[in-house]
């Protein structure tokens, strides 16, 4: 099955001027690579800084004006282009954002809801994907401040609802929610997938993912570092030594810590970002390590796990 | 609406309090300068040949020995029954004074307030949106150019070319010279009113756009904008639904704050042009030593300043849904 989304060593930089003229690129996301299948979730987990919303706006060619980006994007099977993505999103291609400042404060649900456009199919859109969600026609002549969090982010799951969309990114969709809340809006990701869409869940929260992904790609200080099935890590199939250290994190795996800290952009060189944490380094991690097929997965690791077995 | 009612009352006794500071004060600080009301009233060659039993009485009769609570005391309460005093210098009552000259200066500083207003909006909407960009400079230089221009120089310079040099307006006054009042229409004041009052309007356009312009950028670097590109909505659909509609709130403030910049720049702009408004008033009256006019003047735009700063309030409950609503609710 030709795969919605393909992303093949994406790269994203900022250029930042420090001291007048003097020009520097901060490298932010460096290596990235992720494919999306129709009816996948996918789960893109990182640590916070790592630069997940920065990957949802490379996507939708939404990044900011002093960032360059480079490396292939491939969207059903055609490149995508900055012209591309200005075409395809918010209709074949949208984004759910993460809380209720992503709402016009000073607009009424309906009229954002409906984009500027009065006509009777939005309206009609609209109510067909607030029910949906259970939310009742009342809801479009609110105020974004009138809705309680688990509403808002119901909306705003609604306006992607309300399009026919092959792709959904989710950037961290749930934080801020009980656990419940939290489950039942992942559920609606997952209907979503079950339509037919390929659906990019961007969460800080491997646990919660593990819930409903399919696939989950390890994100680490820019660069992938491993992409799996779901099923590995319940099994025990994992690769790289940084998706074991977030597993082993977990509150019912004991809760281990991983010493040190996560580097900044800007503050890795060319070899292995998680060299210094890693309990399986050697010298060679200093060097280029390349992203590569292991075990029924993909790692970017010279001793991932499983190379005995 | 008990809530509006209340906050709406709280914010007029909030004014009527600062009025009354103003006018104290105002009054203290006349009180402490050398300005001698008797002087200016009798003239200093009268008061020379008049006896100390004529200058006692006579400062009996002003009340110059009063304790200056007391004096103060007096005016508040004819100024509560709406009587101001007398003006020395035009031997008129003050408020008929700042009536006939607010008459002349609220055309020129409702046509300056607005223009600086429209002007300083859409220059500061447009660099805002289009941050670094071309038009972003260009604004940003204009600006700057202008707010590094004092007002009397920039109206000079409006004078000389506009009204010396091409002819096409007049020198001076709010009326053409040796017509008689009754045949004075709409249109000679309008003509009158055009050089200062652009005058005016160019020295607030500066501060208007440069605010809106920070607000602007503000706006478009939210996530709610992140939200509406990633949406697909079109740049400009963006700056006319979500730019306009937030920056309307600051833009509500500035524009009642800078009513008290416009009042400062008439008092300069009116003298450049001659012009017979009440900055002009309160110039002659701190000359000539005219105490009932400078204070009735001073808490006159005091009161205009506050009540703009009022209304602004109660603009921001119609507008804001935010408090529009949640007012409604608790
Ligand atoms: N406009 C920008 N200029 C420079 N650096 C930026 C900019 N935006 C984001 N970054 C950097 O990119 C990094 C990743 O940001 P982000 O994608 O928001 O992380 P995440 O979503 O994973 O928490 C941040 O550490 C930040 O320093
Ligand atoms: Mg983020």
């Amino acid at each position: 099955m030709e795969p919605i989304l393909e992303v093949k060593e994406l790269s994203i930089s900022f250029t930042q001027y420090s001291r007048g003229t003097m020009q520097t690129e901060l490298p932010v996301i460096r290596s990235l690579s992720l494919t999306v299948a129709p009816g996948q979730v996918v789960a893109v987990v990182g640590s916070s800084g790592s630069g997940k919303s920065l990957l949802a706006h490379g996507i939708l060619g939404i990044l900011p004006y002093n960032s360059h980006r480079a490396g292939e994007l491939f969207f059903l099977g055609q490149p995508l282009t900055q012209e591309r993505m200005e075409q395809v999103r918010g209709k074949e291609m949208v984004l759910v954002p993460q809380g209720v400042t992503y709402l016009d404060p000073l607009m009424q649900v309906g009229p954002q809801l409906w984009k500027g456009s009065r006509d009777g199919t939005h309206r009609k859109r609209s109510r067909t994907a607030l029910a949906r969600y259970g939310l009742g026609e009342e809801v479009e002549g609110l105020y974004p401040f009138e809705l309680s969090g688990g509403m808002a982010r119901r909306v705003l799951i609604a306006t992607a609802a309300m399009e026919q969309p092959r792709l959904v990114i989710a950037d961290e969709p749930t934080p801020g929610l009980d656990a419940r809340s939290a489950r039942r809006v992942l559920g609606h990701f997952r209907e979503l997938a079950e339509g037919g869409a390929g659906v990019l869940l961007i969460t800080h929260d491997l646990e919660l993912a593990l819930t409903i992904a399919h696939r989950v790609a390890v994100f680490y200080a820019g660069e992938t570092v491993e992409e799996a099935e779901a099923s590995d890590f319940a099994e025990g199939r994992l690769r790289h030594p940084y998706t074991r250290a977030l597993w082993n994190a977990l509150p019912q795996n004991g809760f281990t810590p991983i010493p040190g800290t996560q580097p900044g952009p800007g503050e890795v060189g060319e070899g292995c970002p998680f060299a210094p944490r890693c309990p399986r380094q050697g010298p060679e991690c200093l060097g280029k390590v390349p992203y590569m097929e292991w075990n029924g997965g993909r790692v970017r690791c010279l001793h991932p796990e499983g190379e005995t077995v | 609406m008990k809530h509006r009612l209340i906050f709406t009352s709280k914010k007029l006794l909030r004014m009527a309090l600062l009025l009354l500071g103003v006018s104290l004060a105002a009054f203290l600080l006349m009180c402490a300068s050398p300005l001698d009301p008797l002087q200016t009233n009798v003239g200093q060659a009268a008061l020379g040949t008049m006896s100390q039993e004529q200058l006692d009485q006579l400062e009996d009769y002003w009340g110059v020995n009063d304790p200056p609570l007391q004096r103060y005391l007096g005016w508040l309460g004819d100024f509560i029954r709406g009587d101001m005093g007398t003006s020395l210098l035009y031997r008129q009552p003050v408020g008929q004074v700042i009536g006939q000259r607010l008459q002349n200066s609220l055309w020129l500083m409702a046509f300056a307030w607005v223009v600086s207003g429209v002007l300083g909006l859409t220059l500061g909407v447009l660099a805002g949106a289009n941050r670094g960009k071309l038009v972003d400079k260009a604004v940003r230089g204009y600006c700057l150019l202008l707010s590094s221009t004092p007002a009397f120089w920039l109206g000079l310079v409006l004078l000389v070319v506009f009204a010396v040099w091409l002819g096409w307006l007049p020198i001076g006054l709010s009326v053409p010279i040796g017509m008689d009042a009754a045949s004075v229409t709409l249109s000679h004041r309008l003509y009158h009113a055009i050089l200062p009052a652009l005058t005016l309007s160019f020295t607030g356009v500066a501060g208007i756009a440069m605010h809106t312009r920070e607000k602007m950028a503000d706006i478009m670097e939210s996530d709610y904008v992140l939200f509406a590109r990633a949406r697909g909505e079109s740049a400009r659909s963006i700056v006319l639904r979500h730019g306009l509609r937030n920056v309307i709130l600051p833009a509500i403030t500035l524009q009642f704050a800078s009513i008290s910049e416009i009042f400062g720049g008439s008092v300069l702009v009116e003298q450049v042009f001659s012009y017979p408004g009440l900055g002009q008033a309160a110039v002659n009256a701190g000359l000539g030593s005219d105490l009932p006019l400078l204070l009735g003047i001073t808490v006159v735009s005091a009161a205009i300043v506050f009540g703009g700063n009022f209304i602004a309030d109660l603009l921001y409950g119609v507008v804001d849904p935010r408090i529009r609503r949640g007012a409604a609710r608790g």
